[in-house]
């Protein structure tokens, strides 16, 4: 009897997913009808006011966007669902079918435009310019940025902006920029008045300069599904025309002098807003170049940081194997902690939250925090050479009257350091590709560079293959070496072995 | 030259040395033999402070070394250490040959790196060294390329290089097969001909029939008996 409910789950459960797998093949709408569920995109760690956790009861998600999801929904005869999404994949999610809408502060920009259907906006923002209180050189202007370090989100409306005029100094999260303004690491921040408002403006090192311009949130839709938007609009014009909008604009702060023409848009308010998109730029001989820039901070970043890992894991090994007791403790006690803790959270504690007492640069703490975290790797690697020198030759040389420290200096190390290459020239590759998470700390390295070319370019695939061919091509070498050195050590080992 | 007083050593409840007094004449070989765990090669290399005792006293050449529980020597105990060391050289089981360094290297790394010998002599007298126990054509050889009786033997021209008073064997060819540990055999001898003070841990018949003045029978941490080979055995 058991057998047989554990098969009919079985069944079930495949039948479920190719149901899951299967496209629809009748319209949009149709197809969320038949689903009874309209999924929506989004993340929460955008935060405040947008879509995030209800502090009193966490698991509970409130925000504006929840409550106008909520709304549009019902007036689809629909229940809304939340889907989890790294707001910057937000649109390849979408393409992909991960959900049926995004919206989540998506703003409409050009390169959206051509990529996305955008329904009606449901808020209309200001592109904000805040500036510490004490510097007075920041004015409200575009031009005035030239040469400035101006934070934003990648990808945003304001990043668009500020290219070709000012440097520009990208963010994942939206309370960092603020962070970093007021530490001084950049001069201003140019972002949506909604994220300034609850971000910056609390601050009272920092002041307002003016707002660049307007700029609109609307839902993304994907194009083959125009009735699905057509739908969405719909239900949007009677949210705001029975003035729920308003209402839930009001409850959550968001209302101002913006937002009442929202109510009336109209159909040439809309083409205004869409404008007309230029076609979108393919990738060019100056992607390319970007691209081989963003390789070169990689090879930077990567190579620094393994000159600091391996002599401060040579030392970690040396303390942990011959030190004193509580020095031994001591270098465990690091290999432990930066092994057990994720190298991203490192980087975080190291550029933001050292900030007040220690300002580095996003580029030595990129070093810092990576070189840091593989000492720590590197002294086990040394420590498992190390101990792969057999005891009998450690005694040999202190039978002859050598000192610990001499042995170890001209018997034991450099044996272990020979066994320990092909680990270390390993780690090197992998410290490659781990790099990338740097851009945590506003380091736009090479797969940073990918994401956001592949926005300009909306596409993913020529700029991810480009991205791949060139870490491949930085780290193949070294994979051939390190197996060449390999071979030749177990060879070695091997004659050892047999003598 | 070595008198070792009432030594005692514990490894966790065992008692490998249980009050060991015994004493090893210069210009003289002896031999230290008993069965496997009777506390031989633990009393060479507490002779040599590669291990430490619990209790008892042990001089080497006029050096006296006390017994110590920590697992780190101190300042004052390194010196005394290093000092008995260059007095009693020490040859091992397995050799423990520096596997990146030639032969040559091999014997000529501690009189440059420890004594401060220039490294031209260093290499002459190594040479001689190796050609003294028979391996002046493989000097250029690394271990890796040497048979365990050649290894062997620059181990003990390694040792010779430093001009200890006493050398200190341990099972120097129980590792090897017949034929190696005659090449082994000869070399001791030739060294016992000379004059050497050397003690050896062994089990080898040749060894204690023809080079052997004195023997020491250790078990259970204990000497049980002590004279001359022939006698004893």
């Amino acid at each position: 009897m058991a057998r047989c409910r554990v098969l009919l789950v079985i069944v079930v459960a495949i039948a479920c997913l190719l149901a899951c797998g299967r496209t629809a093949p009748e319209g949009g709408l149709a197809r969320l009808r038949t689903a009874g569920v309209l999924r929506w995109g989004g993340d929460i760690q955008g935060g405040e006011p947008y879509v995030y956790d209800d502090p009193s009861s966490p698991g509970r998600l409130i925000g504006f966007e929840v409550r106008l999801a909520d709304a549009i929904a019902k007036e689809l005869g629909l229940r809304a669902e939340f889907v989890q999404n790294d707001w910057s994949n937000l649109v390849p999610s979408l393409e992909r079918g991960t959900f049926d809408i995004v919206m989540n502060g998506l703003e409409v920009t050009d390169a959206r435009v051509g990529r996305v259907l955008f329904t009606r906006p449901y808020y209309a923002f200001a592109e904000r310019l805040m500036a510490r209180k004490d510097d007075t050189s920041i004015e409200p202007a575009l031009t005035a940025l030239k040469g400035k370090k101006v934070g934003t989100l990648a990808n945003s409306l304001a990043f668009e902006m500020l290219r070709g005029t000012a440097e520009t100094v990208i963010y994942a999260g939206v309370e960092e920029p603020y962070a970093d303004l007021v530490s001084g690491r950049t001069e201003a921040v140019l972002l949506d008045d909604v994220i300034a408002t609850r971000y910056g403006a609390p601050k009272p090192e920092l002041r307002v300069v003016g707002d660049l311009r307007e700029g609109y949130y609307a839902i993304a839709v994907r194009p083959s599904e125009p009735d699905v938007a057509a739908a969405i609009d719909d239900a949007i014009a009677k949210i705001a025309a029975r003035g729920e909008l308003q209402r839930i604009l009001e409850d959550c702060g968001l209302w101002n002098e913006r937002q009442p023409k929202l109510v009336g848009w109209s159909a040439a308010d809309q083409a205004k807003m869409l404008g007309a998109p230029p076609a979108p730029p393919s990738l060019g001989r100056g992607h390319v170049v970007l691209f081989l820039k963003g390789a070169g901070v990689t090879l930077l970043v990567s190579t620094l940081a393994m000159a600091l890992a391996m002599p401060l894991g040579l030392l970690l090994s040396l303390a942990r194997l011959f030190g004193r007791p509580a020095l031994s403790r001591a270098a465990s006690m690091y290999i432990e902690l930066y092994r057990g803790t994720p190298v991203l959270l490192q980087l975080y504690l190291l550029y933001y939250g050292l900030a007040p007492v220690l300002k580095l640069g996003a580029l030595p703490a990129a070093v810092i925090g990576l070189g840091m975290n593989y000492a720590a790797y590197e002294a086990e690697v040394y420590r498992a050479g190390i101990q792969a020198v057999p005891k009998a030759q450690l005694e040999s040389a202190l039978a002859l009257g050598m000192s610990t420290r001499l042995a170890l200096r001209r018997v034991v190390l450099p044996q272990a350091l020979r066994h320990a290459i092909p680990n270390v020239t390993n780690d090197f590759i992998a410290l490659l590709k781990d790099s990338s998470l740097v851009s945590v700390i506003t380091v736009v390295e090479l797969t940073k560079q990918m994401t956001i070319t592949a926005v300009d370019v909306r596409g993913w695939l020529g700029p991810g293959l480009l991205c791949a061919g060139l870490y491949f091509a930085m780290s193949y070498p070294l994979g051939v070496i390190a197996r060449r050195l390999e071979k030749k050590l177990e060879g070695e080992r091997a004659a050892e072995a047999a003598t | 030259m070595i008198s070792v007083e009432n030594v005692t050593k514990a490894f966790d409840t065992r008692n490998v040395l249980d009050g060991v007094n015994v004493r090893f004449a210069r210009g003289k070989v002896s031999s230290l033999v008993g069965p496997s765990g009777g506390g031989k090669s633990t009393l060479l290399r507490c002779i040599n402070g590669l291990e430490r005792f619990d209790s008892g006293r042990i001089e080497v050449a006029g050096l006296e070394l006390g017994p110590s529980k920590r697992p780190r020597p101190t300042r004052a105990e390194r010196a005394v250490l290093r000092a008995i060391r260059l007095k009693a050289g020490m040859v091992f089981q397995h050799y423990g040959l520096f596997s990146h360094m030639s032969a040559l290297e091999n014997v000529m790394e501690a009189p440059i790196h420890v004594r401060g010998l220039a490294p031209a002599e260093a290499r002459q007298r190594a040479q001689l060294l190796l050609d003294q126990v028979g391996l002046s054509h493989r000097r250029d050889a690394f271990p890796r390329e040497l048979s365990g009786g050649e290894q062997q033997r620059v181990a003990i021209a390694r040792a010779l290089a430093m001009d200890p008073e006493a050398l200190l064997l341990d099972e120097p060819t129980s590792a090897l097969d017949p034929e190696r540990k005659l090449e082994v055999v000869r070399v001791l001898h030739d060294l016992a001909k000379q004059g050497a003070t050397m003690i050896i841990v062994t089990h080898e018949a040749a060894i204690l029939r023809d080079i052997a003045d004195h023997a020491v029978v250790l078990r259970d941490g204990r000497v049980v008996a002590e004279g001359k080979p022939a006698e004893i055995l």
